[in-house]
């Protein structure tokens, strides 16, 4: 039966016309922005926290440290964004087997 | 779930209340900008087939690292105590692996866009229907799950009427799922992840510290509970009482085979995330790269349920007014400041909103293509189902609120999840999985035999489980049985039927059964996937012994 073939060459169409690759952001940016703000938030309260707040979480000022931890972690994403950043997108592609998987380099 | 004790009210503050609103703007933000990007149904069901492997890959471990994951396997690790780590070492790493080497080739390859589309090909269309509405309905009741078992949290947490959490929970995913379709889903579980983990992680070492690190928590519970609540197989010989209701052999075959199998291979929720990929290694390493945060997760969500066994003893008895679910959140109200508090709150409500969200993306998109693109409304242009998508997300959510309330009936949701995938996830895997390994299935046995899996593990349940005609010591034990049997069950009708019924021509199976290639598909691979980190079977193979020598410090 021909039309069991022809979903995949309706599926390679849309692929063709997909805009995803072409235009959805880098969520590098919103994870690394949002990090980097909740990281000073954070920090700010352990720096200012009070002798209730320490005895209740252990004697660790975990505001600080998680603070902290975040802020690093959204730098790193930002960092990461910054030396591999997502490749320019392609035209179009021509009609013929699609290859999503051309572009260059992207995360692991 | 019923209500949390009052005594858990949350001492939330200003700044909480501020990471918590810049968390929903973000969401929304994202929302509004991966819209610009949805051109095509593809791009809304599938993200266009084009995200990279790290995102798909967290996206998949976080699409399953629901609240309802986390607050219930919490709850399990008070109930079972270290028993609960079966669910993540031999009830999920096996499975993950599985479905990257061996399904992912054919999944991909053959470009469906969902699991009942797959047996459409494979069999025929009275499968592909049946699957589609049983999921459907799964979808949806399962969404309605989270949405609830979110507004209880919520109202006891922080105080929030119960309608008010539905609604504003509800509305959020709406909109945002409507606005940018998989890829907003996609985006927005990737932070979830690592919000959630910015949540349990503080948690987790304050909580350690308060009970005297690993050392001190394994003596009070021994003390406790005895040698077997912190031993992995401890107590699990066929015959023994333990607390799980199970013995090895119905945790590997029923848990970790029939349930596992079922849920992460075959349950659309999840797939879908590989799906999204970008290329076929892309797809492959998905759920191998998810498989190793996975591996962890016990350390943040099982160890938090231990700890807070040691810090309330009673809890889960009815004179302390503290149910297993309430773990979590009373370890939150003891032990974080605030600051990390917002930040464990917002990770709670994002988890429950990212449950909800992967729920909704897949039902829309079996929904519009499986249901309504195939039997009614055929041949439109894209555009148009495109616009079925945005609507029939509305109503799904909508439909959810609704399934809410079902599941306010039931006392541990944990356990009601578990039976609703033994009863759905099963019976498609047992199809999914003779079908993909035997050319000679015909479409009549695949229609059968997911008819009689499904028939086959409600009677189990509801009939020899729940009128005592067997005796299972525990609701789970009984769902490791059901499991067993919808399997056993499926399979024999399969087997049955295939001789007496046509089937299929070899050239249509081309791509769909193990052994073929789909015809003028092989793709070359990307520039760059042959480094030795992105081999999936490297990843698989380790991510499997890992697992294994996890167990050791549990078993010695």
């Amino acid at each position: 039966m021909s039309d069991e073939y022809e979903y995949r060459h309706e599926v390679e169409e849309l692929e063709g016309r997909s805009a995803t690759a072409a235009r959805l952001f880098d969520v590098r940016r919103i994870i690394g922005g949002l990090f980097v703000i909740y990281g000073i938030i954070v920090t700010i309260a352990g720096v200012t926290a009070s002798e209730a707040d320490l005895r209740k979480a252990e004697d660790i000022n975990i505001n600080l440290w998680t603070g902290v931890c975040m802020l690093v972690l959204g730098l790193l994403f930002l960092l990461w964004m910054k030396l591999r950043p997502l490749p320019a997108p392609h035209p179009a592609p021509e009609q013929g087997p699609a290859r999503p998987g051309d572009d260059a380099s992207e995360g692991p | 779930m019923r209500s949390l004790a009052a005594g858990l009210r949350l001492p939330t503050n200003a700044l909480d209340y501020t990471i918590l609103i810049l968390y929903f703007a973000v969401v929304l933000g994202v929302g509004f900008a991966a819209r610009r990007s949805v051109k095509t149904s593809l791009d809304f069901f599938l993200s266009g087939r084009s995200l990279p492997a790290w995102v798909t890959g967290l996206a998949f471990v976080a699409a399953n690292l629901g609240a309802l994951e986390i607050l219930g396997m919490a709850a399990n690790g008070a109930q079972y105590g270290v028993y609960t780590v079966h669910w993540y070492w031999v009830g999920a790493i096996p499975a993950m692996v599985f479905l990257g080497l061996v399904m992912m080739p054919f999944y991909y390859g053959s470009k469906v866009r969902s699991v009942p589309e797959f047996l459409l090909h494979r069999y025929g269309p009275s499968s592909h229907l049946l699957s589609s509405i049983i999921f459907s309905v799964a979808s949806v009741l399962i969404a309605g799950v989270n949405l609830y078992a979110m507004a209880i949290v919520v109202e006891a947490l922080l105080g929030w009427p119960q309608w008010v959490a539905i609604v504003v929970a509800g509305l959020f995913v709406l909109a945002y799922i409507t606005l940018g379709g998989l890829s907003s889903a996609i985006y927005n579980e990737v932070l979830q992840f690592f919000v959630i983990l910015a949540a349990l992680i503080p948690l987790t070492i304050v909580g350690l510290k308060r009970v005297g690190g690993f050392g001190g928590l394994k003596d009070s519970l021994e003390a406790s509970h005895g040698p077997n609540f912190t031993s992995a197989w401890g107590g699990t010989g066929i015959g023994s009482d333990n607390p799980l209701g199970a013995n090895w052999l119905t945790i590997v075959l029923g848990l970790g085979f029939c349930l596992s199998f079922g849920y992460w291979t075959t349950n659309f929720a999840e797939v879908q995330r590989a799906l999204s990929a970008k290329n076929l290694s892309a797809a492959q390493r998905t759920p191998l790269i998810a498989a190793f945060p996975k591996m962890f997760i016990p350390l943040i969500v099982v160890v938090p349920g231990l700890i807070a066994l040691v810090l309330a003893p009673g809890i889960g008895s009815t004179k302390s007014g503290l149910q297993y679910n309430d773990a979590i959140p009373l370890l939150m109200s003891e032990l974080l400041p605030n600051g990390v508090l917002g930040v464990a709150v917002t990770g709670l409500l994002a988890a429950f909103m990212a449950g909800m969200a992967a729920n909704v993306s897949s039902f829309n998109t079996v929904f519009t293509n499986d249901i309504w693109r195939a039997y009614i409304r055929r041949g439109r242009a894209d555009e148009y189902y495109l616009l079925t998508g945005r609507v029939v997300t509305a109503i799904g959510v909508v439909a959810g609120m609704g399934t809410a309330f079902i599941a306010s009936s039931f006392s541990n949701i944990m356990n009601y999840l578990q039976t609703l995938f033994s009863f759905f996830n099963v019976p498609l895997f047992c199809v999914f999985i003779i079908g993909m390994f035997w050319r000679r299935a015909t479409a009549p046995a695949g229609f059968w035999g997911l008819l009689s899996g499904t028939v086959a593990a409600m009677i189990n349940y509801f009939w020899l489980y729940k009128a005592g005609v067997i005796s299972i010591p525990s609701d789970q034990g009984a769902n490791f049985v059901s499991a067993i049997v919808a399997f056993v069950v499926g399979g024999v009708v399969m087997v049955a039927i295939t001789p007496f019924t046509r089937p299929k021509p070899e050239r249509s199976l081309a791509g769909l059964v193990y052994g073929t290639t789909a015809p003028g598909l092989a793709e070359p691979a990307a520039p760059g996937d042959e480094a030795w980190y992105r081999r999936p079977a490297l990843l698989g193979w380790s991510a499997i012994v890992l697992a294994a020598l996890c167990y050791i410090p549990f078993s010695l």
